[in-house]
């Protein structure tokens, strides 16, 4: 409620107040048409050097040459691919580990430290080593994705968990409930949203690191793409490969998004300010 | 006499940073079968420490604590608790949370969907099996929380201020509620607060708290007859125990103040 009572002008700038979901949704449409509208007018009236900044049409020609010859559907494949797996690898050792980090003292002093350690580590400088130690193919591009997200996402789901109420875990003791019932029954289903929004958000930094998972010994793959027209200074290629990166992680955000509303209808929205 | 929880010179001391601190202090209290008692005492005197310790979510470091005759070592589904805060499953409805609590009865379906309507009936949530607790306001998730602890029969109920978070006229009718219940129930309830009002109310019998270190102060009999509804609030005999009791807590605040001037 606003303080006066008086019928007022809707502010759409109030301190988390309320607005139209048109008005989001306009906004957020304005500006990117506005950034697509300053790319088109530098570029047509010349200011800068196609080699710099390519028009945008030069791009869209990009598009449909890649589209035609079949380029595009088979890089997007294979890193979806890649990114599925490397991903999926990480998710597999977070969530347990990230669990028993959560739950238990003990878990999260023996790993933590050296979670620490190479979370500080940047995945790029890996490259080299997972080359020596896993060769050129595939598996090397699922180890550099892996080491990219899994020492951030085992560290959000030992959050996630942790924002589980104390009193709930007593809850469950006072129902008679075991250690082990109280973690599967208890406490699980209370951090399952958190660790869902965590896979959502990982999966996201799992796309950036695209390409430095194919920034060598790749043949094929939107990262390698990229990094192959840097070399001939493609510049409407390079950029054409950035927009397709963001335009699927996209995508994959709003799926998560989606479902998690499908799946989580009981969690209390933090709309009411 | 059948006592159901008796504390034996219990105390608890536990450590913040680099200091010992004395929570409680030899603590001497019984519960009796059947008998509604409140433990009342200012923030900060140990009652809630005490109570989850009764729970066997916490234990004392000196002193025994004994249900039913034997040393309580950890949680019972015979000693049911409702907390100050909202605990219910957010994930589940009023109906599953209440079911999850009979879960260690090993009662066929169609007994345990008798209790649940029963229960729902008790606190007068009917028409919300359906909702999650995200859609009820905080004096509907307490009488969950109160359904949920009585729907398993423990022997006895836990209360930690279950109404501390309620406006004073939900707080009023919560409270109505609560001695319809219970003196349709009779369930040993141990109930702790720092409100007056509510203890007398409520309880056969109100134990007046110290703060620092925690311990019994003064015992006090309520004989006002029952059933007790808001209106007993107002009997002449209600308002004397309210004076010796707050004469109690006054006596003690004051002791508190000057020690602490000193």
């Amino acid at each position: 409620m606003s303080p006066s009572t008086l019928p007022r002008r809707p502010s759409y700038l109030e301190l988390r107040g309320p607005i139209p979901p048109r008005v989001y949704i306009t906004a957020g449409l304005s500006l990117l048409l506005l950034v697509f509208a300053a790319w088109w007018l530098i570029t047509g009236q010349g200011w800068v050097s196609p080699i710099f900044l390519p028009a945008p049409a030069a791009v869209w020609d990009e598009l449909w040459r890649q589209v035609r010859e079949g380029i595009l559907w088979e890089d997007a494949r294979a890193s979806i691919y890649r990114i599925t797996v490397g991903w999926l690898l990480s998710t597999l050792f977070a969530v347990p580990i990230g669990i028993l980090m959560g739950n238990f003292r003990f878990f999260e002093g023996l790993f933590e430290p050296l979670i620490d350690l190479v979370r500080y580590m940047p995945a790029v400088a890996f490259v080299p080593l997972t080359i020596l130690w896993l060769g050129v193919g595939d598996s090397q591009k699922f180890a550099i994705l892996f080491i990219g997200t899994f020492f951030q996402q085992v560290l959000m789901i030992m959050d996630n968990v942790k924002t589980v109420p104390y009193t709930l875990i007593q809850v469950g003791y006072t129902f008679g409930l075991s250690k082990w019932e109280t973690l599967f029954r208890v406490i699980l289903p209370a951090a399952l949203p958190g660790i869902w929004d965590t896979f959502r958000i990982t999966l996201g930094w799992a796309w950036t690191y695209l390409v430095v998972a194919e920034l060598v010994a790749a043949n094929v793959g939107l990262g390698y793409r990229i990094m192959r027209a840097q070399r001939f200074l493609q510049t409407e290629s390079i950029i054409l490969g950035i927009l397709v990166i963001g335009f699927l992680g996209l995508v994959t955000d709003y799926l998560f998004k989606g479902s998690y509303r499908l799946l989580f209808p009981w969690v209390e929205r933090g709309h009411e300010r | 006499m059948n006592a159901k929880l008796v504390a034996e010179h219990v105390g608890k001391t536990f450590r913040q940073r680099h200091r010992w601190v004395t929570a409680i202090a030899d603590l001497n209290l019984y519960v009796v079968e059947n008998e509604f008692v409140s433990l009342l005492g200012p923030s900060g005197c140990g009652k809630s420490t005490f109570l989850m310790m009764a729970a066997g979510l916490d234990f004392p470091t000196s002193g025994r604590l004994l249900f039913n005759g034997s040393e309580i070592t950890g949680p019972s589904i015979e000693r049911g608790m409702v907390f100050q805060s909202y605990t219910l499953f957010p994930w589940l409805t009023v109906a599953e949370n209440i079911r999850f609590a009979l879960q260690k009865r090993s009662l066929p379906r169609s007994r345990q969907d008798e209790l649940v309507a029963e229960s729902v009936r008790r606190v007068g949530l009917e028409g919300f099996e359906q909702a999650y607790p995200a859609q009820l306001s905080g004096g509907m998730r307490q009488r969950v929380a109160i359904a949920r602890a009585l729907v398993y029969r423990p022997q006895m109920l836990l209360m930690d201020e279950p109404f501390g978070a309620l406006d004073a006229q939900t707080r009023l009718l919560m409270q109505e509620l609560l001695l319809r219940v219970w003196e349709s129930a009779r369930t040993t309830v141990l109930f702790v607060t720092h409100d007056v009002d509510e203890a007398i109310l409520l309880s056969d019998r109100v134990y007046v708290m110290t703060a620092r270190p925690g311990t019994i102060k003064a015992e006090v009999t309520i004989d006002l007859p029952r059933p007790r509804t808001a209106a007993t609030e107002s009997t002449p005999r209600y308002v004397e125990l309210r004076r010796l009791i707050l004469e109690q807590i006054h006596i003690e605040a004051q002791r508190a103040f000057t020690s602490m001037a000193s």
